[in-house]
């Protein structure tokens, strides 16, 4: 293995190479950009074999690479923010085709007023269109996301494509110490993509087929069990990956001293490495506190959250989100697992970091500090705003 | 943790300045480093920061430095009183200039001048990178050499490590 210093995109970028697509379609956008661009030198110097089309939107980046599935071909595309919702027409194509594309999210805010920052309220108001969708924490696991997520859409009972999130610029731009595994080691892990779900010119089949509302459900409830089947290709992806490059990792969600604590925050993302530093400082003053990091939005963690948040006193969900006139969407998910498991503590809601504004320390302290209150509440971190509309009365 | 603030200009290389030391530090097996510029557009010419952080352990705290080991300036137009308000107590300045500043917290290069003699333009950030490993011992100062000679084009990379050989060396006495 060697040891690089790369930003988030380009650690990406270099675990995409591993996995050898061979189609890659292109389409710019800032936070995203360098994982393309990079993408395109390693085309160019030779070192991956593959088609790079540059296309003329981000709806014809997801299409394209459709089509390319389409006759199996392994393929890759990235988009971010406006570029995501400008190609949302396309993802449950993709999805409902069952084409196992890999598509990199850098999370941006989306306009108005028009933000190039990061939040992650782009790929959260897609989570209903078929996709899994993960969230890497640092550049390290971005790049193993990026070879594993291969392996995951592949999976022969899973066939669904795969949207690997990076939190833009706090993780897309950042530059840390990257692990980048050898090709041998990554084609000893990932096997040639191999489907029936492709036609030829021996073998037409129709791309854009209909079903009426006879057979309509049929369809969505294979994708809804192709998308659960995801749980069981991310476990055993994590238990290859772990025996040929040695690092581990821990299915939907990651438990950081969850195992006593009274007290956890639940959240996404690059922020969570803060929490855990923030976890590690309460505990030396002797405070029960831990993170649960959701990993996987889709398929959503349900047992493990009810798992992790049943002994605790009060729980706390930070989202980078905000479903506007309720609250952030993965706080609604996570208190649906609760509810079905029977777990009923108060949990509260955390949304900050909109639009790129930062998320201190401080703030992330202050969130453990009301989780010993034991009440629900939804508020906007920094600005003394409750879900509600009215002011915090101390803030 | 040790955190590094870099002022520059946009054009003055103060982000690849800060990228280079987490990336020479980052040789050594057991270190941690973040690197990484002040989000947003990029202008040439305008006031810019970038960040440096060395750790031991995984570094977390992906935040801006607000409080700085170590405050490395340079353009000397961009130093003003604020720029020791943000040094942790016992922080110092590396300020690239030709005037004297009497604060025993700044310490001052005349990196232009060593740019001028060896690079044949007025960049400094490798300069200030060669005063840094002799000011602060926190990097070697081969290290830097050997990050600037596999990063950089070999002509470029070798007027540059001549002038990082210079400073280094003004800066050690």
């Amino acid at each position: 293995m060697a040891k690089q210093v790369l930003s988030g995109n380009e650690a990406f970028a270099y675990g995409v190479r591993l996995a050898r697509p061979q189609v890659v379609s292109a389409y710019p956008i800032t936070p995203q950009t360098i994982v393309v661009e990079k993408l395109s030198e390693f085309v160019e110097d030779g070192s991956l074999k593959s088609e790079f089309i540059h296309v003329e939107s981000e709806h014809s980046a997801l299409s394209c690479a459709m089509g390319a599935s389409s006759v199996g071909a392994r393929a890759f595309t990235a988009t971010s923010s406006q570029g995501l919702l400008y190609m949302a027409e396309c993802l449950p194509y993709a999805a409902g085709g069952r084409f196992p594309i890999v598509m990199m999210n850098a999370n941006r805010s989306t306009a108005l007023p028009w933000n190039i920052y990061g939040d992650q309220r782009d790929s959260l108001s897609q989570l209903d269109s078929g996709w899994i969708q993960a969230y890497a924490e640092n550049a390290q696991e971005a790049l193993d996301l990026a070879l594993m997520s291969f392996y995951i859409a592949e999976h022969k009972k899973v066939s669904t494509p795969f949207m690997a999130n990076l939190d833009g610029f706090i993780l897309t731009h950042t530059y840390e110490v990257v692990d980048i595994p050898t090709q041998e080691q990554a084609d000893e892990f990932l096997p040639k993509f191999e489907t029936e779900n492709k036609m030829s010119l021996t073998e037409p089949k129709n791309l854009g087929f209909s079903a009426g509302p006879d057979t309509n459900i049929f369809f969505k409830y294979k994708e809804h069990v192709g998308i659960l089947n995801a749980k069981e290709a991310i476990d055993e992806a994590e238990r290859k990956f772990e025996k040929i490059f040695g690092r581990s990792y821990t299915g939907l969600t990651e438990s950081y001293k969850t195992e006593d604590a009274e007290y956890i925050l639940v959240t996404l993302g690059s922020i969570s490495g803060l929490v855990k530093e923030i976890v590690d400082k309460l505990r030396e003053k002797g405070e029960k506190v831990g993170l649960l990091r959701i990993r996987y939005m889709r398929p959503f963690p349900n047992e493990e959250i009810a798992k992790a948040l049943k002994n605790a006193k009060s729980a706390a969900v930070l989202e980078k989100d905000i479903s506007f006139g309720n609250e952030g969407a993965v706080y609604t998910n996570v208190n649906s697992a609760l509810q079905k498991a029977g777990i009923n503590i108060p949990v509260s809601n955390y949304i900050g970091g909109l639009g790129g504004r930062n998320i201190s320390a401080e703030e992330i302290e202050s969130i453990f500090d009301d989780l010993k209150t034991e009440e629900s509440a939804v508020r906007f971190i920094g600005i003394g705003g409750e879900a509600d509309g009215s002011q915090r009365k101390n803030a | 943790m040790k955190e590094i603030i870099w002022h520059g200009r946009g054009g003055q290389g103060a982000f690849t300045a800060a990228r280079l030391l987490g990336e020479a530090c980052a040789l050594d097996e057991d270190s941690f480093v973040l690197a990484f510029p002040s989000f947003g557009p990029e202008r040439r010419g305008a006031p810019i920061r970038a960040f440096t952080k060395l750790d031991s352990t995984p570094i977390g705290n992906r935040s801006e430095v607000a409080k700085a080991d170590y405050s490395i300036i340079l353009d000397d137009t961009l130093f003003s009183e604020k720029t020791l308000d943000e040094l942790k107590p016992g922080g110092k300045v590396l300020l690239n200039t030709k005037k004297q500043i009497d604060d025993p917290r700044v310490y001052t290069i005349d990196g232009d001048d060593i740019a001028q003699k060896y690079i044949g333009r007025p960049i400094t950030n490798t300069i200030l990178l060669g005063a840094f490993a002799a000011v602060s011992g926190l990097v070697e100062e081969e290290r830097i050499e050997q990050v600037i000679s596999e990063t950089m084009p070999q002509r470029i990379a070798e007027k540059n490590i001549k002038a990082v050989k210079a400073a280094y060396k003004e800066a050690a006495e």
